[in-house]
């Protein structure tokens, strides 16, 4: 089943000029992908600071096989580029990241945020449109008075669906540094934006004032040595959140214990392993991203070889390691050469805590079965994926002699990187983002 | 130009296994060709296996070192660098530099640069924080009042030592300046006649009333980057920023071409990009 469909939302005014080695679109790149609590939706945000929310089709009788298709629901432009004109700098449009509040009606509503502004965006149809207003014509323009001689009830008639974003809120002049992540909170009426050495909490109702939660900027800035990397909120408890550190630790605060929590109530940390030590230790093992499970029990890290899970109750080392790609262990001076090693992948729970999925190189992604111990690497490519086809797993070759099907370590494609994914909450659907392409996979069915 | 969406969809209903259900294109062209940040994996580690002992252990940190000193300069030259990665690296520096104080190695480095230079004062640190510490201050500037109101204090104090730290590089600046017209080679030349262009712009197109503040307004990056550059080729005449001088006398002749490549690899994908 092969359609087309036109988007016809706003397109970004501005478009950076490309380098010539680079053909694609740079402001395609895909750097954000969330569902929302339900799964119905799937939003996405790219560097060209646009958002394209995904709604899954119905499923109908006619057509059983198309169930699960996610089609294009809306798109819009949520943040342009900016000039700061005091610090003489651009401020990319690129969406960082995006957030689904819980659906309190029929309208939807999400955070979206580039490195310096966050924004509440609401998305929501309209099939009817009043008509027969009294001081008005159809076209909205006003009537001569004079021509109104009768009173009558203005109507709702049934029109074609239409979807609008629009902004409702607009947060910004809280970030002095690079925003990483937002996160709602438990109680939907705050939430957090994490910057490299802050941390600010708001009120969603609240644009013009927000409360600093932590601040690890250093007095004196040469002895700078830890920025924040990532942070995210207790799925259940509304005083409660994390967040990850570029030395590897994370830290656990209770907003109940102090207006600012510059004193965390836990710290996990893993003792370095004194046979693999080298000058990368320090870089390998800075968290790109950090998330609760949904029962809150347990987080998930990732660093730059590993998905780690820890317990709340256990702080000095975590209750599971998976290894994601430690091929790449003895690469890591080319990679600190060509900055691969400062990508930040992130990852991902599945609904019942049962299996996390991580990003690699290659167009590889990586599944980790938490009991059965397994996983698999599998490629999000268009080249080896053909519509309806099953997804092989893929092998690197780690040793001398390379077998059919498997391929070599020095042959991964490094520009080629899944940073991106996300998990539907109940189902066994994911969402892939490889480079410019969007890949949505589904567990079979029956 | 209209943005079209491809829906490749189906659903296999085979067992146990995921299956590409729907993939969206969101571009017009796709085609990777562009292998230029996959490639150069290999020199690094081949070198590794050819070569054991401590003394291409002391190579290999060096040239580690040279890399990082190279781009924590790169992150300087961007008004806002990646605080994350322009941390991790200049950690990267004071790991080495530790070890290398610890080892020895660092004290003959030092012995042999500049007397005043501050020797317990980390080059990494120097050029995190100038960088750091203008984006603050001027972020901070930038911000509503509303949120200036943690630590305002260290606020000025830091402004302070800001100022303090351009006096230092423009002192520096000065004494280093004859030298430059010493280098004999023609390339370098060339170098330093750039970045001495830049800093005569720079001093013609401002008003500013003293020396010391012509001289903090200068960008010291394009300075500090060509005599890692420089350094590199094997000469040793030229002293400006303490550190940077010594790396190239001890690196042994044998690894300045590789490392030299490497510099000029870096420093071409920068220029293309």
């Amino acid at each position: 089943m092969t359609g087309e469909l036109k988007i016809l939302g706003q397109k970004s005014q501005t478009r950076k000029i490309l380098p010539f080695y680079l053909p694609f679109q740079i402001a395609d790149i895909i750097s954000t992908v969330e569902f929302n609590n339900t799964g119905e939706l799937l939003a996405t945000g790219d560097k060209g600071g646009r958002v394209v929310i995904f709604q899954r089709e119905q499923e109908s009788k006619n057509l059983p096989h198309r169930r699960g298709e996610y089609n294009v629901y809306s798109t819009f432009q949520s943040h342009e580029p900016e000039f700061d004109y005091l610090k003489s700098l651009e401020i990319e449009e690129k969406i960082n990241k995006i957030r689904w509040l819980p659906q309190q009606n029929a309208a939807y509503f999400l955070l979206s945020t580039n490195d310096k502004t966050v924004k509440l965006w609401k998305v929501s149809e309209r099939d009817k449109r009043p008509e027969g207003y009294n001081l008005k014509d159809e076209e909205g323009r006003l009537r001569d008075p004079c021509t109104i001689t009768t009173l009558r009830v203005p109507v709702l008639r049934p029109m074609d669906l239409m979807v609008e974003a629009t902004p409702r809120r607009v947060f910004s002049n809280a970030h002095t540094y690079h925003i990483n992540s937002i996160s709602v909170n438990s109680d939907y009426e705050t939430y957090m934006s994490a910057d490299d050495l802050r941390i600010n909490l708001w009120n969603l109702e609240i644009t013009n004032r927000s409360f600093n939660i932590v601040d690890i900027k250093p007095t004196n800035m040469e002895e700078l040595t830890e920025v924040i990397t990532a942070a995210e909120f207790h799925p259940h408890h509304c005083n409660t959140f994390v967040y990850s550190s570029s030395k590897g630790t994370i830290r656990l605060c209770d907003m109940r214990s102090s207006a600012l929590c510059d004193k965390h109530s836990k710290l996990f940390e893993e003792p370095e392993d004194p046979s693999n030590r080298s000058f990368f230790s320090e870089i390998i093992s800075s968290i790109s991203d950090v998330k609760f499970n949904h029962s809150g029990r347990y987080i998930m890290t990732r660093d730059y070889l590993t998905v780690k899970v820890w317990d709340l109750n256990m702080e000095n080392r975590p209750i599971e390691t998976y290894q994601v790609h430690d091929y790449l262990r003895s690469k890591l001076c080319s990679l600190y050469e060509n900055d691969c090693i400062f990508d930040k992948f992130e990852c991902v729970w599945n609904g019942s805590d049962s299996v996390i999925m991580t990003g690699s190189y290659n167009n590889f992604f990586r599944m980790f079965d938490r009991n059965t111990k397994r996983d698999v690497t599998l490629e999000a490519s268009r080249e080896n994926s053909k519509p309806r086809a099953i997804l092989k797993p893929r092998k690197v070759c780690v040793g001398g002699k390379r077998r059919k099907d498997e391929i070599s370590v020095d042959s991964l494609d490094f520009s080629k990187k899944i940073l991106h994914t996300a998990w539907h909450p109940s189902e066994n659907i994911i969402a892939v983002a490889a480079t410019n392409n969007l890949y949505i996979f589904q567990d079979k069915v029956n | 130009m209209p943005l079209f969406f491809t829906s490749n969809m189906t659903l296999c209903l085979s067992k146990g296994r995921y299956v590409m259900v729907h993939k969206v294109e969101v571009s017009c062209s796709y085609n990777f060709e562009d292998k230029m940040f996959t490639r150069g994996m290999k020199r690094k580690c081949n070198a590794e296996e050819d070569i054991d002992g401590p003394l291409t252990y002391s190579v290999e940190r060096q040239s580690l070192l040279n890399m990082s000193l190279v781009k924590l300069q790169l992150c300087h030259m961007l008004v806002e660098p990646n605080l994350c990665r322009s941390v991790l690296i200049a950690n990267t520096v004071r790991q080495i530099q530790e070890e290398m104080t610890q080892d020895g190695s660092w004290q003959i480095l030092t012995a042999q640069t500049i007397a005043e230079a501050p020797v317990d004062r980390l080059l990494s640190t120097d050029i995190l924080c100038h960088s750091s510490k203008d984006q603050d201050q001027d972020g901070e500037k930038g911000c509503d009042d509303h949120y200036v109101t943690y630590g305002e204090e260290l606020e000025v104090h830091q402004v302070e030592e800001v100022s303090d730290l351009s006096t230092l590089t423009s002192i520096k600046l000065q004494n280093s300046q004859p030298h430059v017209w010493e280098v004999d080679s023609q390339q370098e030349k060339a170098h330093f006649q750039k970045s001495l262009e830049h800093i005569f712009e720079t001093l013609e197109s401002r008003n500013t009333s003293t020396v010391e503040d012509l001289f903090s307004e200068v960008d010291t990056s394009y300075y500090d980057l060509d005599t890692v550059l420089t350094g590199m080729m094997g000469n040793s005449k030229l002293s400006p920023p303490d550190v940077l001088d010594g790396v190239s006398q001890t690196a042994k002749p044998s690894s300045c071409k590789t490392e030299l490549n490497e510099v000029d690899h870096i420093v071409e994908i920068l220029v293309e990009s």
